[in-house]
């Protein structure tokens, strides 16, 4: 499984202290996430299509990962013009949808849009195991990081493992269909998953015991603080500030 | 089903943030470093499991199996579910990370629900009880899944109605084989490895 794709590079955010992306990246998001209409999510997509070309990020894959996101956009396109009531507009005199409703759904859709590749590309320049280690330092429950860690460890192991009792379920002829046996088999391939997994997380916690574990994970590596990351939060202090303005402007006038 | 950026409202999204971090708080209580490989090893099964196709007439559907997870984990399954749920938003933009709260409430709020009312039917003799907690934790967690999905979404906005009522339409079918594959999957463990049952 080829996963942290947008992770291997050398730009400007790939360099970022992974902390700092953090910091500035979740109170971002939220606040797009939150901005009313449609005129400060169309400000955020512009300054992410404007970091996503600076990371110099693999368009194909990008449009990859936006095209399955906006199944859902989509989705709320079909349902929102047709159901919100307001002032009607004719589609090609077939049927009307309302004004609201198709603003609405475009304010979505930019939302969306905005918020993933945003997150993208501050966050998904950065290794997963790199932003773990983040969020221990930045006073996360250690416990959490610490399952995190072994979970995403021991995916690519299980799903190894998924692959063999698939494989000798093939060899005994087993063909998936809408059938109760079908169901009772794929039901106890499920299961013979868990047992399999809890057998080798005893065996796991075994091996690390006769290593000499303590309940306690060290910190080794450490993070520091470089020119680029004062630029970044100036960037995305001044960014906040913009779509803050644009958004919620008019209660403050 | 995950709730994606950008659509929820934000008292939904806060209330989203403090259930979970409640919920999140409570299952790291319970949960020992001794714990941690086990329920991190258990959360990557569920997580690979999900990637089953299941088919279903014409067309074959994903299960979460959130209810039976429930059963096995109890409150450990807020931080269970929660790693899961936030490896899936940062690497493929599963989710999300603002709907990060929601979701977990979503999913792991039912599990809870599960393990409260079936693992009592457990510690009874027969294969029945088994059974019979094993579908009422696949229908409780995915019925109650859809059901919290539904709420967050006519709370965000009213104009959502009617595609919230679409989507538990959608999710019917799914319910109904969320409650027999974990039917049989609770059997088959309780007759494999008793032990991951016990209290």
């Amino acid at each position: 499984m080829h996963l942290e794709e947008f992770a291997e590079g050398k730009s400007f955010f790939h360099l970022l202290d992974p902390r700092i992306k953090f910091i500035a990246a979740i109170p971002y998001l939220f606040l797009i996430a939150i901005s009313p209409g449609w005129q400060s999510p169309l400000m955020a997509l512009v300054f992410s299509l404007w970091w996503v070309i600076w990371a110099r990020l693999d368009s194909r894959r990008l449009l990859n990962r936006l095209a399955f996101v906006n199944i859902f956009v989509l989705m709320i396109f079909l349902f929102l013009p047709l159901s919100q009531p307001g002032e009607q507009i004719r589609i090609f005199g077939l049927f009307s949808v309302s004004r609201e409703g198709v603003l609405q759904a475009l304010a979505i859709a930019l939302k969306t849009n905005a918020i993933v590749l945003t997150t993208i590309v501050i966050l998904g320049t950065t290794e997963v195991f790199s932003l773990a280690h983040a969020l221990v330092h930045l006073k996360f429950p250690p416990k959490l990081v610490q399952l995190f860690f072994f979970f995403y460890r021991y995916i690519s192991v299980l799903h190894e493992e998924y692959t063999r009792l698939r494989n000798a379920m093939k060899i005994r002829c087993f063909q998936a269909g809408s059938n109760l046996h079908s169901y009772r088999s794929l039901a106890f391939l499920v299961g013979m998953l868990i047992v399999r997994s809890h057998d080798r997380s005893e065996r796991i916690y075994q091996a690390m015991l006769c290593r000499g574990f303590k309940n306690e994970f060290h910190l080794v590596r450490h993070f520091h603080l470089h020119r680029q990351d004062l630029y970044f939060s100036l960037i995305m202090l001044a960014s906040m500030i913009l779509i803050g303005l644009i958004g919620f402007g008019d209660l403050l006038i | 089903m995950h709730i994606s950026e950008g659509i929820l409202s934000a008292p939904v999204l806060a209330t989203g943030v403090l259930l979970a971090t409640v919920g999140v708080a409570a299952g790291l209580k319970k949960m020992t470093y001794e714990n941690i490989p086990r329920v991190a090893v258990l959360s990557s099964a569920f997580f690979v499991a999900s990637l089953i196709q299941i088919p279903l007439g014409p067309a074959s559907v994903h299960l979460v199996m959130n209810g039976l997870l429930g059963v096995l984990m109890g409150w450990m399954a807020f931080p269970a579910i929660l790693v899961a749920l936030a490896l899936q938003a940062l690497l493929f933009q599963f989710g999300g990370l603002t709907t990060l709260g929601v979701n977990l409430v979503v999913m792991a709020g039912p599990a809870l629900l599960a393990y409260l009312l079936c693992r009592p039917l457990l510690k009874m003799k027969g294969r029945q009880y088994i059974a019979l907690a094993g579908f009422g934790a696949g229908m409780i967690g995915s019925m109650g899944a859809v059901a919290l999905l539904v709420l967050a979404l006519t709370r965000s906005s009213d104009s959502f109605t009617s595609f919230a009522w679409a989507i538990s339409a959608a999710n019917a079918p799914v319910i109904i084989m969320e409650g027999v594959i974990t039917m049989f999957c609770l059997v088959f463990l309780q007759r494999v490895k008793p032990e991951l049952l016990e209290t």
